[in-house]
This record gives C-alpha cells, structure tokens and sequence, in this order.
C-alpha cells in the first residue's frame, strides 16, 4: 500500500517507442491495455495458466500478467497489432481464419503470437510439436484441432510473411 | 445454395486484436469497481467499517447493502431475483452464506486502487456452523442456509419428479435383472476465457442507463434491470459486444453487475467492473452438483425395460439456476435416454447449501448433461452384469426410426431420428471390432486399454412459449430483416454469439432464403436498442429458435417480394414461381427478377396492388412448438495406468446428428469444443469445498481446464436428420458434444478397469481418484477429505 513514485518506462512496442509514467507494480498486460489502449491482448487468469494475454518480449512469448511493466522498459513488446505487415496479415493470421482456429476470439492473439514464434524457430512443425508449444495456453471453444491444422496451415504457405 | 462450409465474418476483426470485448472499453471519466467478498462460508455479519476505504485518497464511493437500499428511490437492491424466483443478495447485509459472497462494493479512479481499498474494509464476523456435503442438507438439526426467507426451517428448495412411478415400480418388480449405482456429477464451471464484467453508464441528464455487460440474454437482462431499479426499461440499453465464450456462465445477472449500476447512478460517471478468475470461479454461476441414484431393469437377454432415479440436486445458498420455470430440474426427465423401454421414473430434491449459487450452466441443455451420464453409467454397468458387449446391447435397445415421433416415458416427444445408423457409423469409424480385439491382447500383456461408448439424445431449442418461461418471459425469439433499395440486407436477431459465429451462419439462412450471397447480409446481435425482443443464446437455442425466426422472416419478405415481382412483369401472383435465386414466370423462367431488383422496385414508384405497402421488410417471432432433439453416438478410446492413476485419451469418435447444417465448418467446431469438455469434466474439472467450506478450486492452477496436451484429433461422423418441425430443418449443435462426451470417456476408463474390478468411480477420474478406485477405496470428489 505505501505511495511509491511513478517510474518512467520506454517500451518499443509493435515498433514504436512508448513512454509512460507508471506505477512499479503495474502489470504489463494492463500497461498494454489500459495505458496504451492496445486491447487485443486480453486478461484471462492472473496466474499464468491461461495465455491469453502472451505477448513477445524482444524475441520471446512471454504471459503479460506475470511481468511487470517495468521489466519491459528499454526492450521491445510485440502485440497482435504487431501481426500484420504494411497490411498484410500474417500467414498465421491467415490461418486462424482459414480453419476456423478460432471461435469467441478471446485466446486467439496469444495463440497466434506462440505460433509465430513457433514457425519462425521450427518452420514445418509437426502436430505433436505444434500442442507442445501451445500447452501454456487455453482455448475453451475449438478443443485445439483448428488450432493445430491453422499453424499446419502458416507452415504450409508462408509465402506472405515479411522479411 | 448457400450453406456450407463459409469462412466467418467475425474472424476478420478477431484475427486482428480488434474485437470489442467489454473490458475494452473505456469512456471519458470512467472509474473502476472492485468487490468485497466473504472469505468464509457461513457467518452472520456483526458490523462493517468503511470508513477508512472511503478515506482513500483515490477512492470516489464505497457501497454496502445498506447503501443500495436507498440509491434509486423507492427501490431496495440489496436482494435481486434470480432467475428460478429466488431472490439473491446483492451485498449481503445479515450474513454471508458462501465463501467469495459479495459483501461491499467500493468504486475508485483506477482497477489497482480500486483492489487496495478493498483491504481497508473492516468486517467482523460471527461463525455458524456450516453446511457443505448436500446429502446432510435434509438431515434434522443441519444449519439453516436461508433464515432470510419466511418461515424456512430446512434447505428444500423443490421436490419434482415425472413419470409414471406405480408403473415403473411394476416393471422392476417383475424384471430379470436390476442393476443400481450411486454417482455423483460434480460440481463444475463453465470458465469462459473471459470473465464476466460490466460498464454501467448512468445519464443523469436523459435518464437513460446504457450498460456493456457480458451476457448471453442481453433482451432478458434488460427487463430484469427495468424490474430490479424502476429504471423505465426503454431508457435501459443493453450492449453484449463481443464475449469470450459463455458456456451459460453469462446467463445470470451477478451482483457485481448491479454494484456497478448503482455505482454509476451515485457518482453520475461511467463504472467498470471486471470479476478476476478467482471470483468467477468462486461466486459465479456453477454447474451440475448432481448426487443420483439410478437403477436399471432388464431381461436376461439384454431387454432394456425401465430406468429409475433420485437424484439431490445442490444448488448452493441461492437457487440461481436458469431454465424454463416449470422445470426446476431442467430437462432431467429425458434421462431415459434414447433407448425403447417401457416405463420410467426420476424425483429429484433441490437444497441449499453453503456454496456458491447458481446451477444449470455450463452447455448442459438445461440438466440433459446429467441425464445422458446417469443413463449411459447405467448401461454399461448393466452389459457388464449381462456379459454383454456395451455397444451391442446399446444397439439391441435404441429407438427405432419408425418410432418417431416419439412420446417418451416422462413426457417428451422426440421430433426425428435414426439411432442405429448413428451409432453404426461411430463404430465403423473406430474399427469397433478391431478395438476389441487390440483390448483383447492388451490385456494379456497386463496393459489397460479401454473403449467406451455413449449414446445420447438432447432435447434443445426452449421451448414452446406456453409451457417454457423464464421469470415470466416466454422462451421464444425474434428477427427483423430490413431490406435496403440496393438488395442489400440487415438481420437483427435477439440471439447473442460468444463464439458460434451467428454473424456468418444468420447471413446464410437469410441468403439461401433469398437468393442473396451471405456478404450482402449483415448481422445485428447484442444490442437491445437495434435488435427485437427474445430470450437469448444458451441451452444451444440460437439456431432452433432464433435461426427459425430468420428463416420466416425471410420468407415474409420473398412473398412481398412476390407482389412487386408480379406488378413489374405483369403477371399474376399465380404465375410465379420461386427458382433459382429469383421470382420466375411459370413456363418462362427468362422472364424473372430477383431480390436486388425487386427491392429497388419496392422502394420505387412501381404501382402496387391496393393495400400493398412499399418496401419489403418483415420480422418474425418463433414460438417452437416443440424441442428438437439432436443425438449422437461417441466412442472414447483410453490407455489407464493402474500404478499411477494416469489415463491418456487416444482416440476419440463422435458422430453428431443435428439435423440440416448450415455451416458445417462451425458445425464441427463446435463438436471438438464439447469433446474438449468431455475430457476436461471427465478427467480433470472439479469445483471441490473443503468441511469449512473453502472452496478448493480458485484458481486455474486448481481447477485444471484440458489444454492441447490432453485433448486428441477427434475423428468426426455426420448423420442428418432433419427436424419436422422446424423451418430449415436444423436442430442445434452447441452444447452435445458436452452433453454426450463425459460419459464414453468415463465408460472408457472403467472399461480399461474392468479386469481389476473397479465398477465404478466418480469424475473427474484424477489420478488420484483412479488409483483410489484400484485400490477399492474410492474417493469421494466433492469433498475434501471425504
């Protein structure tokens, strides 16, 4: 409860450089969402089992309920607005769509984020591999099948990603 | 021919990060709501200080009960109906009767302070004795959960039962075999990604109260805030945006929701309250909570003859569950399942307990979940006793085709089916025989395989409006398509998507009805100011009502259409005929117009008949005259490890038969989600209390929800049927795979127990709880230490 002072954080978030004032225990998913407004990543379970709210952190998926806003200052976050590319969606994104990857919406952004990260290390992953990489996280409509065949998807047409 | 496999217009923005869900949004000035809540389970409350929250340098109000009796005048929500008549408090004001109960409310300028003040609240309790395990509910001398109510002296809520008792009890008496088990459907919870929240927006200038809240029956919830508040209900605007999953855990109306308003209404500024997992799964709406009895009467050749239960239903310190009013037990009574038998029976005793509130939700069909478990444990336990094969004896006992419709033991009447084609197919899609076989060898090498089926049929699509209410509200629902001059079209449905896709699938009834493409059909849901009157999206309703009611509506305007149509060519009425996309002259189909044409004539000066209005917009209500009854056959496939306790789910077989599909895709997806529910509810999901009643599953790294590591490939079938009844002959598909999969993953594992004697166990089948059941200790699972 005591009063501590406000730190001034830069984040380079989706490319663009961020500065805020921000308490030291603010969270960064709530950094993300309230102070910048950049509400596609959502807030699901406080504890870091859910996923929804996996951003990258430099090159990294991290879960953004569990790191402090803080942590981010100096480095750089990208988001589900990050995806997209002059306009151009992500293959991922692509993929999501085309298989029906996604029903409420809600987990979609932190599993498409996991799954750029995942093809950008392991460009023709398996499905094994594929619900391995995503087991952090919960989705409660699709039971992960269009999740698996939508990365299967990126993985097979990456022809859109940029360089 | 418009239904098919369409990809969703809604993905377009969700793919994007730029769905609007309601913790999204912010308005100017707007403040944030936290709540207090009990952290035990049954006190009276001697005194609570807010003064020192109130003092918070960032704090704008602090609300308790008290302070909601006098916001709004005239008018005391501290209580508030839920939606079985109950009444609920909204803060409670004697005592607290679950742990996570809502005590105060305090509204500061930012989430975090909001949170902080909540500590500065002082409340003092006075313990009473709590009451947890239901089966003590009844018992003389148990402690009085509702002393509120006028002249409680015990926990009964309802006794109900159907069927004809003096003729099952006649058919058992002279059966060859009778089969009985104990089980228990655990407590459970739906916990949709998104939690609940709410922003109230008070105007203290218009008196209008726009709300954004989560909920699944936006229309429904207005007419409960106009009735709660006094607030006039067309100066009440309910906005459901988009929702991160239901489930039915966005049925009811919480109580923080009130707060919220209240909130608004005090500091005439905008109040968010967004509930954290811990609340949802601690105070909102629970599912199942079933203790049943069920036995089973046979031949000693494997005729199935009558089926009986007693079930004691929990449902917590208020009864919050949402189904049709005559029916507290919702839709139990199809518990005979889909089997030809000759009489049946079930009673089932509703009590209070010291937790959470709620009952009914979480994509159950109002209780048809419950049923379809009793039923199907109870088959396989009585192929056991026979030594009949679980699939066979199932077959040998499912209804016939010929038999449809069909008037059920307890009252329902099945509208369409073909069972055994249904269940054929689930086997040849798992090499039924085979799996037999592979079990067979298995075992000889002291490996546990096991292979369970289910068969089930739901009644869904509440219901006909003279028998199926909600709080007085008829269960019926409504579209109004407007037709623009250009032939382009806006459906608003009173139904509401959390994830079905409604915008896609609503734009493809409308388009095969009028030969547009689904692109020039946008869908308007959520919103009550821009969408008729109807009872919402739960209890897989949305297409068996609603979708009924877009279908007329678009058959109301091809017959207007047909009047234009026939002053623009010239011709009678009678010598059209509807072909191709458009209104064709009979014997010279070249002479045709279609909807885009016809609707820019409607808006024209085009002479019309006398009495012909302009234009071509119509609505429809849908009152169902009947359910419609979609059923399926399942097949799971386990690996058990009696030493550990570990069961892995290998294969999993579902043939769904939801009569016609507009939109296959979605069709399927929503099948895989209810196979997920299957393993998760069989395996893993539990809301268990502890003899103090804590609740022991706050977090979700307690209450444990199937991920992609535990959930395999479904292998899917389809059969079609189509309902009679209704317009396009579709019969919902939302919640069967969560009604019919728990039981053929249970039979599963008790299949792959059977040569250790283990005839049964409750979910979830743990590892604990599966090798407690090896060691012939079982494990109660709704109490700690039980």
């Amino acid at each position: 409860m005591a009063e501590e002072p406000d730190v001034r954080i830069t984040v380079n978030v989706n490319g663009a450089d961020c500065s805020r004032d921000v308490e030291p225990r603010l969270l960064l998913i709530h950094f993300l969402r309230d102070d910048l407004g950049l509400t596609g990543s959502h807030w699901g379970c406080d504890t870091s089992n859910c996923g929804a709210c996996v951003v990258w952190l430099d090159e990294r998926p991290v879960k953004s309920c569990t790191i402090l806003a803080v942590i981010a200052d100096g480095r750089r976050v990208r988001t589900v607005e990050g995806l997209e590319r002059d306009g151009v969606l992500d293959p991922v994104q692509v993929g999501f769509a085309r298989c029906h990857g996604l029903q409420c919406g809600f987990c979609t952004p932190g599993m498409m984020l996991t799954a750029r990260w995942l093809l950008d290390h392991h460009p023709d992953p398996p499905p094994a591999a594929i619900r391995e990489a995503l087991s952090g996280q919960v989705c409660r409509c699709t039971g992960y099948e269009n999740i698996i065949r939508a990365v299967r998807w990126a993985a097979e047409n990456p022809t859109s990603v940029p360089e | 021919m418009n239904y098919g496999p369409l990809p969703r217009k809604e993905d377009a923005r969700l793919v994007r990060g730029k769905g609007t869900f309601v913790d999204d949004i912010t308005l100017p000035g707007m403040l944030h709501g936290a709540v207090l809540r009990s952290p035990v389970a049954h006190a009276r409350i001697t005194s609570i200080d807010t003064a020192a929250a109130l003092a918070h340098p960032q704090v704008e109000a602090v609300l308790t009960g008290r302070d909601l009796a006098g916001t709004l005048p005239g008018r005391d929500f501290s209580w508030m109906p839920t939606l079985s008549g109950d009444v609920q408090a909204v803060l409670a004001t004697d005592k607290v009767r679950f742990q996570g109960q809502e005590i105060a409310f305090v509204i500061a300028r930012d989430r975090y302070s909001a949170r902080d003040a909540l500590e500065l609240i002082a409340v003092e309790y006075e313990p009473l004795p709590v009451l947890v395990d239901a089966t003590r509910a009844l018992d003389p001398g148990a402690p009085v959960v509702r002393d509120d109510l006028d002249g409680r002296t015990d926990n009964r809520i309802f006794h109900w039962s159907a069927g004809d008792k003096a003729a099952t009890d006649a058919v058992f008496a002279a059966a060859d075999v009778v089969v009985t088990q104990d089980m228990l459907y655990p407590r459970s919870h739906p916990s949709p990604l998104e939690t609940c929240g709410i922003v109230a927006d008070a105007d203290p200038v218009s008196g209008r109260l726009t709300i954004w809240s989560t909920s699944q029956a936006p229309h429904a919830h207005r007419t409960v805030y106009a009735l709660i508040t006094g607030i006039p209900e067309h100066k009440i605007r309910v906005v459901s945006p988009d929702l991160g999953g239901g489930f039915g855990n966005k049925v009811p109306i919480y109580p923080g929701y009130l707060c919220a308003i209240a909130g608004s209404v005090r500091t005439g500024r905008p109040v968010k309250w967004t509930e954290d997992r811990s609340e949802n799964l601690m105070a909102g709406s629970f599912a199942r909570d079933y203790h049943m009895h069920g036995e089973i009467a046979a031949s000693r050749d494997g005729r199935i003859l009558g089926l009986r239960a007693r079930v004691l239903a929990d449902h917590g310190a208020f009864n919050g569950a949402a189904q049709p009013s005559k029916y507290p037990a919702g839709f139990f009574h199809i518990f005979t399942g889909s089997y030809d038998l000759r009489a049946a029976h079930c009673e089932v005793t509703g009590v209070y307990t010291n937790k959470a509130p709620g009952g009914v939700a979480y994509s159950c069909s109002f209780r048809v979940t419950e049923a379809v478990y009793l039923v199907e444990r109870l088959v396989d336990l009585l192929a056991r006793e026979l030594g009949m094969d679980p699939a066979q004896l199932r077959m040998a006992n499912l209804l016939q085709p010929d038999q449809f419709p069909y008037a059920s033991p307890t009252g329902l009447v099945y509208d369409s089916g073909d069972y055994p084609q249904a269940l054929r197919l689930a086997m040849d899609l798992a090499g039924y025989a085979d799996l037999r076989a592979e079990q067979a060898a298995r075992r000889e090498r002291g490996q546990y395989m096991g292979i369970g089926v289910s068969f089930f049929t739901e009644g869904v699509g509440a219901g006909p409006r003279e028998h199926m209410d909600i709080l007085g509200l008829a269960m019926a629902d409504a579209a109004e398509l407007r037709v623009h001059p250009t032939g382009k079209a806006v459906l608003g449905v009173s139904c509401q998507t959390q994830g079905q896709g409604h915008e896609t699938t609503f734009a493809q009834i409308v388009a095969e009805e009028l030969g547009l493409d689904p692109d020039d059909v946008d869908v308007v849901h959520g919103d009550t100011d821009r969408t008729p009157f109807g009872l919402g999206t739960y209890g897989s309703r949305s297409t068996a009502v609603c979708g009924a009611a877009a279908a007329i509506a678009a058959r109301r305007v091809r017959d207007r259409a047909k009047i234009v149509a026939a002053a623009m060519l010239e011709v009678a009425e009678s010598d059209l005929e509807w072909a191709d996309r458009a209104w064709r002259v009979r014997g010279d189909p070249e002479q045709a117009r279609n909807i885009g044409e016809i609707a820019m004539a409607a808006h024209s000066g085009l002479r019309l008949p006398d009495g012909i209005e302009g234009q071509l917009d119509a609505r429809a209500v849908y009152n169902p005259p009947n359910l419609t009854f979609p059923f399926g056959a399942y097949i799971c496939v386990t690996d058990v490890d009696p030493v550990t306790g570990q069961v892995v789910v290998r294969r999993f077989i579902a043939v769904d038969d939801c009569g016609v599909r507009i939109n296959p895709m979605i069709v399927e997806g929503q099948i895989h989600r209810g196979l997920a529910d299957g393993v998760g509810i069989a395996l893993m999901q539990a809301i268990t209390f502890d003899h103090q009643g804590n609740c022991l599953a706050g977090s979700l790294m307690d209450y444990l929800l199937p991920t992609s590591a535990e959930v395999p490939s479904p292998e899917l079938g389809t059969t079609v049927t189509p309902s009679p009844h209704h317009p396009i002959g579709a019969k919902g598909i939302g919640e069967s795979a969560t009604v019919g999969s728990p039981a053929a993953v249970v039979n599963s594992v008790l299949d792959a127990l059977a040569p250790l004697g283990v005839r049964h166990a409750d979910m979830p089948l743990t590892p604990a709880v599966v090798w407690r059941a090896v060691q012939g200790q079982p494990l109660r699972t709704d109490l700690a230490g039980g």
